[in-house]
């Protein structure tokens, strides 16, 4: 046969992508597995650090298995499903916040006068967290997201057993530029939350990262975090997502069915 | 009768003996090093080396990559030379090399699960990088696998070099660290050193590349190219 034939061109093409799909199909069912696990454990880690209990020389999965325990919330009622209550299609181990929010079934879109922190389409039901000390609430660590400058941020916030006080922050996944709006990894910047107040004596969201550097003077201090300096619209985002997440929009309800029935639940 | 007129028609393609010699074998290797970087003399690959070079970390995991790639895509592309339809060269030669990307992404989410989010997409932009790409249509297409597989090598050398020292300069100078160590203390934490913000952003690499390409023209001024 010629090279250039019809036959062989077809013969080749079609020989390459069989070939080549066999290859790939192959590499990508065998790790899809270690991938699957590499996921699950570094959402876990996140879920660790935001409770502030996370060490590197510990195994996350134990530390995760003694001492955190999730619990499905329904985000409009602030409602707690008890495990046989799960809707169908939900499980703690394959639930991904993403897809819950642009499913049909389980996501809603948010209206635009209400979407402060831009995120167009939330979850019904979202998975928070107890971290658990001797049977005694110790934290509540809470899902948050919300769109920066380039991207949308995910992460958590960790509220103290007050359920008013921040214990710590973390994004696990955002695409801000390096060195700016991406310093929101930066430990240094984290540091600055533990101990601010969410909420201020009415009960009101009072927490808000403002532009520039708090002054520890002021009285509103216990209720700011320093904003990202050069990141002034991944600040504005940031500012937004806790707002909106911490509010009646967001957590609100949850935080209150938490406190009627004791902090201890 | 057609075809063997064929093979001979394509027989001085083919270098009259396959077999390497050591000095052969050396200069496949080493010229795309330094005399013949695909960076530095032929600007190819420039996007990626922007895009991965913020810390030395990534800049090795990507510069394995793309070793793994090239060496790959020459060696499977050389194999089948022969039997490639000219008309449909190129996208034989995507389909090897995309085939190879989806594989070397898929093991590094598995292994390297971190680093794989800070790659995040580059990884899969390999497919494009022309370095790739001009490797196996300009050489393999006509040289036997074993000169493939060294001249894939080679260009993976002299890519990653240049990734490599890119992001030995970047991480150092902008973020006071190497593979993640603390090596210069910054004034953040209590240190000294003020960090180069401009280090983190994109165009440092440029600044970067173009010093890398004036140290290399000093040191061989044959690279030089006259006006």
């Amino acid at each position: 046969m010629q090279n250039d034939s019809i036959q062989k061109t077809i013969f080749v093409a079609v020989a390459l992508c069989l070939v080549c799909s066999l290859f790939v199909s192959l590499f990508a069912v065998s790790l899809h597995d270690i991938q699957k696990e590499n996921k699950r454990l570094d959402k876990v880690k996140n879920i660790l650090i935001a409770g502030g209990l996370y060490d590197p020389s510990v195994d996350v999965q134990s530390v995760y298995e003694n001492k955190v325990v999730p619990l499905l919330i329904e985000l409009d009622t602030g409602q707690i499903l008890n495990s046989e209550e799960y809707p169908d299609g939900i499980d703690v181990d394959t639930y991904d916040l993403k897809k819950m929010a642009a499913d049909p079934t389980f996501g809603r879109p948010v209206d635009a006068d209400r979407d402060i922190a831009n995120i167009r389409n939330r979850p019904k039901y979202i998975f928070v967290y107890k971290v658990m000390e001797n049977d005694k609430l110790q934290r509540i660590i809470l899902p948050i997201y919300g769109y920066g400058l380039w991207s949308t941020l995910y992460g958590f916030v960790s509220l103290g057993n007050d359920l008013q006080s921040i214990q710590g922050i973390t994004f696990y996944e955002h695409g801000e530029t390096p060195g700016l709006g991406g310093e929101v990894d930066n430990a240094r910047w984290k540091g600055l939350w533990p101990g601010k107040q969410a909420y201020d004596d009415a009960g009101k969201v009072a927490i808000s990262v403002i532009k520039g550097q708090v002054n520890p003077k002021s009285e509103k201090a216990k209720y700011q975090v320093d904003g990202l300096s050069g990141a002034t619209i991944t600040t504005r985002g940031l500012d937004s997502m806790l707002k909106y997440w911490l509010g009646n929009e967001g957590y609100g309800r949850f935080l209150d069915t938490l406190k009627q029935g004791g902090a201890r639940g | 009768m057609a075809e063997v007129i064929e093979r001979e028609e394509q027989a001085p393609e083919v270098p009259p003996s396959p077999s390497l010699t050591a000095k052969e074998a050396k200069s496949l290797l080493w010229t795309p090093v330094f005399d013949d970087n695909p960076i530095g003399r032929q600007v190819l690959g420039v996007c990626s080396a922007l895009a991965v070079t913020t810390k030395l970390e990534t800049s090795i995991v990507m510069s394995l990559a793309v070793i793994f790639v090239i060496t790959l895509s020459n060696i499977s592309v050389s194999l089948i030379r022969n039997h490639i339809p000219s008309s449909v060269r190129i996208i034989v030669q995507m389909t090897i090399i995309a085939s190879l990307v989806i594989i070397a992404d898929e093991a590094i989410q598995a292994f390297a699960y971190d680093i794989s989010k800070q790659l995040s997409i580059f990884v899969g932009l390999i497919i494009t990088n022309c370095i790739i790409m001009g490797r196996a249509e300009g050489f393999a297409m006509k040289n036997p696998p074993t000169h493939s597989l060294l001249d894939g090598l080679g260009n993976g050398f002299g890519y990653s070099t240049i990734l490599i020292v890119v992001g030995f300069f970047r991480e150092l100078l902008g973020s006071g660290k190497l593979l993640g160590v603390d090596i210069l203390p910054l004034i953040t934490e209590g240190g000294w050193y003020m960090p180069n913000g401009l280090m983190l952003l994109s165009p440092s690499a440029f600044f970067l590349i173009g010093f890398f390409i004036w140290v290399v023209r000093a040191w061989k001024p044959e690279q030089v190219e006259e006006d």
